[in-house]
């Protein structure tokens, strides 16, 4: 064992509770950087698979990303033009030459394509009056696109075919309407057209603005129930690659012209929101590492007070500075090293524990549990991020020991 | 240490002064000539504050000279690093203190191995028969594996001294090494000094107050006031 490791070692003996509380510390600021890490990254993973899962990963919209110019200012571009009572147009456009475009997306082997039709309705069943959007989908091409299918709990997708009007709702506006499969109810849209139609099946994602909120439909059903025939305002996509749609949608947009949003893009902001959780969440660790970091400077502090005379007549006899220094240095990097691995263990056990706890979202009718990621990154840096701590923490004393003028210690002590 | 160094001049002092800056400023000590040879046994005596111990230190290199210069094994040493000194210290001076200053975690083996391994010029086995060499000389072979807490005054001191000792330095440097002993221990300590000298070729510096001990050496210096006063040899 080198000779300065043996002498930190045997420093650290000496004062054995003092050490064991700052190891303490270490370990426990290094055991909830890592149970916090993994509930953090699981829970966003969780989080992102959810918004991945209840949405396309790219729509193409029947809008631009910058509205028109008026005429007047695109007739005087350098001149100021305020633009007073001007009213949009009534056009429902729909995407122009949707079929093609459908045809062109679904050339490109990693895509699938669903044309939807959107709209507004109002659900009428027993004198209870519910908005909801509807979807018109193609049932076929939708499933390929969406969860839909595999979030359905009472029917079938293509019981949409068999019955003359089919209608899919989430089970929370179903709840609401007080209807359950099977039941008819009036849906009537902004048009005034009016369909009776009939439950065939219920679905349930979790995202309560989705369970209460959206229904679907066959696509030429919404058509006509829109009165607009044969027009498709929105292209569901779904690529190989999540992490690759928001370049895939800029593509898209820069070829049709019309506005193609990602699913991070379209979710912006909730994924920044995750991004201050992440900040919030270095900040705490940042806080448990400085105590931690707190108790090394304390023992390692102490224990240069204690040795004086040690550090004296090491250097008398020819230890360097560098060599005074080490020894400290080294106390704080046993101090931060062992309490790390035990806060291996203690990170791993509070992620089993939390692992362990069952409990019930409000309205969920199953069991949830935490949702835990576990990396040996979250070990690696929260150990990374320790060590330098109890390094750091270490120095500051170590160099002041290091500096010490022996002739004083020496003196003083004759 | 060979017969060869004999008569060299292994360490001295050219001029030195050593003014501590302050208000008002102290000076340890005032332009001292001092030059020790190899088998020579020095006994510095004089007044307390006279300026032994602050002349032991610059001798010892743990100190730098206002003006003037110290020499190690005829090399001046003023241009040196402080890491360089230490070098120095841990090849060529031993040093000896009134407190025996040993590190109180480790066996009397160990304090002398410590030294050794810092040094690490020999294998560990020749640095164990070489430690254990040494505590035998000054008979003390049965205690290596005792604590400095487990030594009495007078052993400590002899440990202290086989320390000083471990990596064969050219200069001894002691400051009341038998301050604390009774006067049967610190005649025999202050023998094993005369004996490096004489047998061995070391240089021996030893300050002390104690008159009749500082009269069995070959030379005694005699300070007053940070100033040498008389240079003599005897015996
Ligand atoms: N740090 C200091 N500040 C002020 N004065 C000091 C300091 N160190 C030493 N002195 C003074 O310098 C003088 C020389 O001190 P030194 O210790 O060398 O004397 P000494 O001969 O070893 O004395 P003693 O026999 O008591 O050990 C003394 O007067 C002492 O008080
Ligand atoms: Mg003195």
């Amino acid at each position: 064992m080198p000779l300065v490791l043996r002498i930190a070692l045997t420093h650290l003996r000496a004062r054995t509770r003092q050490t064991l509380v700052s190891l303490l510390g270490v370990a426990t600021g290094v055991g909830f950087s890592i149970a916090m890490a993994a509930l953090m990254q699981g829970s966003q993973l969780d989080f992102i698979n959810k918004i991945i899962d209840a949405t396309p990963h790219i729509t193409v919209k029947d809008e631009f990303r910058h509205p028109d110019e008026q005429p007047a200012a695109r007739r005087f571009p350098d001149a100021a033009v305020a633009i007073v009572g001007a009213k949009p147009t009534e056009e429902l456009r729909g995407i122009k030459g949707a079929r093609r475009k459908l045809a062109i997306l679904e050339d490109q082997p990693d895509l699938a394509v669903s044309p939807v039709l959107r709209g507004q309705v109002v659900i009428r069943y027993f004198g209870k009056d519910e908005a909801a959007a509807i979807a018109g989908i193609e049932p076929d091409r939708h499933r390929r696109v969406s969860q839909l299918a595999g979030d359905i709990r009472e029917g079938r997708l293509d019981d949409l075919h068999a019955a003359a009007n089919g209608l899919i709702v989430g089970d929370g506006l179903a709840r609401k309407l007080g209807a359950k499969l099977g039941d008819t109810v009036t849906v009537s849209s902004p048009v005034g057209v009016v369909f009776k139609m009939k439950i065939v099946a219920l679905f349930h994602t979790g995202v309560i603005s989705l369970d209460e909120g959206e229904v679907y439909a066959l696509l030429k059903k919404v058509q006509v129930l829109q009165d607009r025939q044969n027009v498709i305002n929105r292209l569901y996509v779904k690529t190989g690659d999540v992490y690759g749609a928001f370049a895939r949608a800029r593509d898209i947009e820069a070829r049709f012209g019309y506005l193609a949003e990602s699913w991070d893009e379209a979710n912006q902001d909730i994924l920044e929101a995750l991004q201050v959780r992440n900040v919030i969440m270095y900040t705490v660790v940042a806080a448990i590492l400085l105590v931690a970091g707190m108790g090394i400077f304390n023992v390692v502090s102490t224990i240069t007070f204690e040795k004086l005379r040690d550090i004296a007549i090491l250097k008398s006899m020819g230890f360097s500075e560098r060599d005074i220094r080490w020894i400290f240095v080294l106390q704080g990097l046993i101090a931060g090293t062992a309490g790390s691995i035990l806060g291996w263990g203690l990170g791993f056990g509070l992620c089993r524990i939390m692992e362990g706890i069952e409990f019930k979202v409000r309205f969920a009718t199953e069991m949830t549990q935490l949702p835990l990621y576990y990396s040996p990154w979250h070990y690696l840096i929260a150990t990374v991020f320790a060590v330098t701590a109890a390094a750091l923490a270490a120095f500051f004393p170590a160099r002041r020991a290091a500096r010490v003028d022996p002739v004083e210690i020496i003196r003083g002590a004759a | 240490m060979t017969a060869t160094t004999h008569g060299r001049p292994l360490v001295a002092a050219r001029g030195v002064t050593r003014i501590l800056p302050a208000a008002v400023p102290v000076t340890l000590v005032h332009d001292i000539d001092l030059e020790v040879t190899g088998g020579e046994a020095v006994a510095v005596t004089g007044p307390s504050g006279s300026g032994k111990s602050s002349l032991l230190y610059l001798l010892g290199l743990l100190d730098r000279p206002t003006r003037g210069r110290v020499e190690v094994d005829g090399r001046d040493t003023a241009s040196l690093s402080s890491d360089d000194l230490a070098r120095l210290r841990l090849e060529r001076l031993g040093f000896v203190f009134q407190f025996h200053f040993l590190l109180p975690e480790f066996s009397a083996l160990d304090n002398l191995l410590i030294p050794m391994r810092r040094l690490a010029r020999l294998d560990e086995d020749a640095m164990r028969a070489r430690a254990e060499d040494l505590l035998d000389s000054l008979g003390l072979l049965s205690l290596k594996d005792k604590r400095p807490d487990q030594l009495s005054g007078g052993e400590a001191q002899r440990v202290a001294i086989a320390r000083a000792l471990a990596n064969d330095p050219a200069v001894l440097l002691t400051d009341e090494p038998t301050g604390n002993l009774d006067s049967r221990n610190s005649a025999a300590v202050f023998d094993i000094f005369q004996r490096l000298a004489r047998d061995e070729g070391r240089a021996v510096v030893v300050v002390t107050h104690d008159l009749a001990l500082a009269a069995r050496a070959d030379r005694r210096v005699e300070l007053v006031d940070g100033t040498i006063v008389s240079d003599s040899r005897q015996g």
